[in-house]
């Protein structure tokens, strides 16, 4: 007994040094299921009010570009809105709306490490929840992860981690979007193409019709290049994102609203399955 | 005395922890040049101080950083390896003497202040980056990024250094 308390007080510094070391990489390894740590994330109060507080005073400086965008987004809308004029006529149905979109602020993002988060200034408060898409209004930004009263984090699609379902808009052949080629913050790469689909640089990348996350055809990006991968039967295509990632200000949330009652027909029918 | 030491601490402790994810975080200089600046913690705190507060202080910093910049724990890791390595690094620097009551810091010479702070920088990227990207295909990133972003952290800790070193002689 006297030996182990001997060794104890010899050795304390380096098993101090290892128990911590444990620690952070039980919280490190932990995560590499699908869903980030439950606690280490900024999307808690005080980390949230800092990010917020900072966001406050520097979002000054990008007004008149954050305007121009607008104002571009806007002119677009009404395009849309004067060309299709039946609409006018018609009264929305309320009870009948698929998805709700949730306006909201980037207050912190991150794009050079492996797994991006981006921290947005909603919470539960304003009914955000855990696997909402998240878009600005040039194309795709990412997922809701984790979520606290008042903020959120958002898997960045430049997430090793991040998959979603994407597909070529003129063919309706669709891959997943993956970012493989982790140093290059503007190009992500769609996987999962069959060979004989005839492709263009230039094509456009929109999302597809599988996801429960997000709804069809919000844009994502054009082809940039595209190549057999090792099994030489499907493409492994390059593309390049519509949206700035250095430089995102507003952002809206997309809820699904029948998600709920897909993701239980689904788990229905897979137990059914068995 | 004391009390004006731990003062010190905390006040720096915040200091840099604000610093980092409010300025350096955001600098993405090249892309994905982020220099680590909060390892002048490690730096400057007192080397006559209990090795056990220091790591437990150090894993602290390295989780306040992580949990600001969504990085899980791996701050944290690298934060606590180099702390643990402190003394073993200064040995190595200084030689015997640092352990003296009379050793400060500003006593030792300008190179051997440079050994030190690089060294300290070398072995936290090498460890955040193995962690952060993980998988040996890509070790010649993980040196690229150790080699490159250590640069950068090493300028602005010597510039930061510098300017807030203590003229008292």
């Amino acid at each position: 007994m006297q030996q182990i308390i001997n060794f104890l007080i010899r050795y304390k510094t380096f098993l101090l040094y290892l128990s911590l070391l444990l620690i952070s990489f039980i919280f490190t390894f932990q995560s590499h299921s699908y869903h980030q740590s439950k606690f280490l994330n900024s999307s808690n109060y005080i980390t949230g009010s800092i990010y917020s507080f900072s966001d406050n005073i520097t979002s000054y400086f990008n007004l008149r570009e954050e305007n121009n965008r607008l104002v571009e987004e806007n002119k677009k809308l009404r395009d849309k809105l004067f060309n299709n004029i039946q609409l006018f006529g018609i009264s929305i149905d309320t009870s009948s709306v698929d998805y709700e979109v949730i306006r909201g602020r980037v207050i912190n993002n991150s794009y050079a490490d492996q797994r991006n988060y981006i921290t947005i200034n909603k919470g539960q408060n304003d009914s955000i929840a855990q696997d909402m898409g998240v878009i600005t209004d040039k194309g795709i930004l990412g997922i809701v992860e984790n979520t606290s009263a008042n903020y959120s984090t958002v898997q960045s699609i430049l997430s090793e981690k991040s998959n979603i379902n994407a597909k070529i808009k003129n063919s309706n052949h669709f891959g997943s979007l993956v970012w493989e080629n982790t140093t290059d913050y503007n190009v992500v790469q769609l996987i999962d193409i069959p060979r004989l689909v005839p492709l263009t640089i230039g094509d456009t990348i929109v999302t597809g019709a599988m996801s429960s996350i997000f709804p069809e055809n919000i844009p994502i990006g054009t082809i940039k290049r595209f190549d057999l991968d090792n099994s030489k039967s499907f493409y492994f295509i390059d593309v390049e994102l519509f949206n700035d990632m250095t430089n995102i200000g507003n952002v809206y949330i997309i809820r699904n609203l029948n998600r709920k009652e897909v993701l239980e027909l689904e788990a229905e029918t897979e137990a059914n399955d068995q | 005395m004391i009390n004006s030491t731990s003062f010190l601490i905390v006040l720096r402790f915040i200091l840099l922890v604000l610093v980092q994810v409010l300025v350096f975080n955001n600098l993405n200089f090249f892309g994905y040049i982020n220099p680590v600046v909060y390892i002048l913690f490690l730096y400057w705190y007192p080397i006559k101080q209990n090795r056990t507060t220091f790591m437990v202080l150090c894993f602290l910093l390295g989780l306040c950083v992580d949990i600001f910049s969504d990085t899980l724990a791996i701050n944290a890791a690298a934060t606590v390896t180099i702390a643990y390595l402190r003394p073993t690094i200064m040995r190595f620097v200084f030689g015997v003497n640092y352990e003296f009551q009379s050793f400060k810091l500003n006593n030792s010479t300008k190179a051997q202040q440079f050994t030190f702070l690089a060294l300290l920088i070398i072995i936290h990227h090498l460890v955040y980056f193995t962690l952060e990207i993980f998988s040996f295909t890509n070790s010649l990133l993980i040196l690229q990024k150790t080699f490159i972003v250590g640069i950068a952290t090493l300028i602005l800790c010597i510039l930061f250094s510098t300017l807030f070193s203590s003229k008292k002689e």
